[in-house]
């Protein structure tokens, strides 16, 4: 058994609006191998992007542990919280908007290290530099290039190197290809997966494709309305999903196939987030809805080993 | 089946500045029929929505120059229209449903407002009349009428898109422009959206044209395909042509290589190299040349021709001339 690298305790964040608590992320349970990736898919509003900014602690959470090899580091001061982002960056999902447009290309990739000090010396971090844009197979010409000179997959290629200027263990990738053409997203996706290998790196993937997070990820974690509602390994998730949204999800891809029918649509939208009544949260929308759904929280269950769903169809003893 | 009664012949448009000229859109022909969907698919910069605004001429007027070309519509060339003539058309004949539902409504209009400007501007009747067509309007597209009144901050993103198609259907258009309409959605909304595009289409007997970078939606929306690269079509054909002839241009291939499959266990995706040549400086010979894993000598030197196979066109150097045939 290899080692945990991050895990989460009852994570929640909640932010207060003027009509009361919205519940962004809210009892999150969930552990990463060293050197795996989890994938969080789930659609806009369900909390994908807060929890990773929560684990990151670029938002503090309201309730909750992150384990970072089994030291919580939300109760980390100041100065050893910066000594850990060496460890843990984020790479974001728009390469437009995650580039300062008045800072070069090298001055992008040093900037995480002048800032956490990993080196000190100025060629030092120059020849730092070459060697992280010669790793996401950025051209050394590029060098003093701004952002507005180069196109979308290069972009997103500068935030990956970085991400892995500071050599971190653990990376957030948010989206990291939803921005980007399909040619150009196999392309960033391929790079990911073979720097993984190459530096042992420790990844939480989150977007909203399946098909992506299929690719990528050893494990996956559905959320819906902060909420984690189905973990398991990509292949069991895939082969056989439990939870009536994952399921919904999984129908609603549209097949490159012509003679593959539509499965069945997912009616209604989204409830909101904002002091939600307990119980299930997807039993608005759930077809296969009753009593027992409503009223009190949903516990997890596991009706095969490692395969957790939240979900009261699999309650031990029901059919 | 009825003969098309929409055609774009032999389009080219430029985008000139002060410094470059971009060329959008080089000699683009394709042909519609009645109640048929054509899917246009191509990724950012190939000159899909130069083509759409061609065909609604909103060109950007300073810039934009269409050198050549032509578009039918019912035998009429809209080029020739006057710009009265042609507000008549847009909207009424043909419309358009843009690609960000957050940013393509007037944020201090009401909706029910947006999508009764609409009719005004087309159809003459009296107000109740008019008040009644707008409920029928939001009913159809599934958002309750007695929403009209509300502000379309007040909406989520797949209720705004609704909102826009509304808008787009008002006046029973003969053909509907859809520019990545479900982009901006997410996967649960977007199939919603879709089947009620499909739905409503059937029903008006509207023609459309989808323009998008989904293979899936191609898939599971559309009759005829069209494959855009740097503003030429590259493959066309039926939606059976395109997914399940064994023959394909290799950008189509490449493009199918990139898709994560949810059906097949593979760890790496097989992308296209490189990038999509810079429209401002594009090469000669074969656009694509520079990024195809089976380039010949003839393929940077010479453009090649369409190799037409029934209802499938492939324009490559590996299915004509002399290598016809042998092909991979």
């Amino acid at each position: 058994m290899t080692q945990l690298l991050v895990e989460t305790r009852g994570l929640r964040k909640y932010f207060n609006t003027s009509r009361g608590k919205l519940h962004a992320v809210d009892g999150v349970d969930f552990s990463i191998e060293e050197g795996k990736t989890l994938g969080i898919v789930g659609e806009s509003g369900c909390g994908k992007s807060t929890l990773g900014r929560v684990i990151l602690r670029l938002t503090d959470a309201t309730e909750g542990e992150v384990l970072y090899q089994g030291k919580d580091i939300l109760t980390y001061g100041r100065k050893k919280m910066l000594d850990m982002r060496k460890k843990m960056q984020m790479i974001f999902q728009d390469p437009y908007a995650s580039l300062n447009p008045r800072m070069t290309v090298s001055e992008i990739i040093a900037e995480p290290i002048r800032i956490m000090k990993t080196l000190e010396d100025k060629q030092q971090i120059n020849r730092r530099v070459y060697q992280m844009m010669n790793v996401v197979g950025l051209s050394g010409r590029l060098v003093n290039a701004y952002p507005h000179e180069l196109d979308g997959g290069r972009r997103q290629r500068i935030g990956v190197a970085r991400a892995l200027a500071v050599d971190p263990a653990f990376i957030v990738c948010d989206e990291p290809v939803s921005a980007l053409d399909v040619s150009i997203q196999a392309q960033i996706l391929n790079m990911l997966m073979d720097l993984q290998e190459e530096f042992g790196l420790t990844y939480m993937f989150i977007t909203h494709d399946l098909s992506v997070v299929k690719h990528i990820s050893d494990d996956i974690g559905v959320m819906y309305l902060g909420q984690c509602v189905e973990l398991s390994s990509s292949r069991q998730l895939f082969e056989r999903p439990l939870h009536p949204y994952t399921q919904a999800l999984l129908d609603a891809i549209p097949m490159p196939d012509p003679d593959h029918a539509m499965g069945e649509i997912l009616k209604g939208e989204v409830t909101s987030p904002i002091e939600p009544s307990p119980g299930c949260r997807f039993a608005n929308r759930c077809k296969h809805a009753h009593e027992a759904c409503l009223g009190q929280d949903i516990p997890v269950y596991q009706p095969f080993p490692g395969h957790q769903v939240k979900c009261v169809l699999y309650q031990e003893g029901a059919e | 089946m009825s003969e098309a009664f929409f055609t774009i012949q032999d389009l080219w448009v430029r985008y000139v500045t002060d410094h470059e000229t971009v060329y959008a859109v080089n000699g683009l022909s394709l042909s519609l029929k009645r109640g048929q969907t054509l899917g246009l698919v191509g990724e950012t910069g190939a000159g899909k929505t130069t083509t759409a605004l061609s065909i609604m001429r909103l060109l950007p007027p300073r810039v934009s120059r269409v050198d050549q070309g032509n578009i039918l519509f019912n035998g009429v060339s809209l080029m020739d229209l006057s710009e009265e003539e042609m507000r008549r058309v847009r909207g009424e004949k043909i419309a358009m449903i843009y690609q960000d539902p957050m940013t393509s409504l007037n944020p201090v209009m009401t909706v029910g407002d947006q999508v009764q400007e609409v009719l005004e501007l087309h159809k003459k009747q009296s107000r109740r009349a008019l008040y009644k067509r707008v409920d029928e309007l939001f009913a159809m597209v599934g958002i309750p009428p007695d929403r009209k009144k509300e502000y379309p901050h007040q909406f989520s993103g797949g209720m705004k898109q609704r909102i826009v198609i509304a808008m787009a259907l008002a006046c029973e258009p003969e053909l509907l422009i859809a520019d990545e309409p479900t982009t901006a959605l997410d996967v649960t909304i977007q199939a919603q959206v879709l089947q009620m595009i499909a739905k409503l289409k059937d029903e008006l007997d509207t023609s459309m044209l989808l323009i998008t970078h989904d293979l899936g939606v191609v898939a599971q929306t559309c009759d005829m395909v069209a494959i855009m690269y740097a503003g030429k079509i590259i493959e066309s054909g039926t939606v059976h042509d395109i997914f399940h002839n064994k023959d394909h241009h290799p950008y189509t291939e490449g493009l199918f290589g990139s898709i994560p499959k949810l059906t097949v266990e593979s760890r790496r995706l097989s992308p296209i190299e490189g990038l999509m040549p810079d429209p401002t400086n594009l090469p000669d010979g074969c656009a694509f040349a520079g990024r195809c894993p089976a380039c010949m000598p003839i393929c940077m030197a010479q453009e090649p021709d369409y190799c037409q196979r029934a209802s499938h066109a492939i324009k490559c150097h590996l299915f004509t001339g002399e290598n016809r045939g042998e092909a991979v």
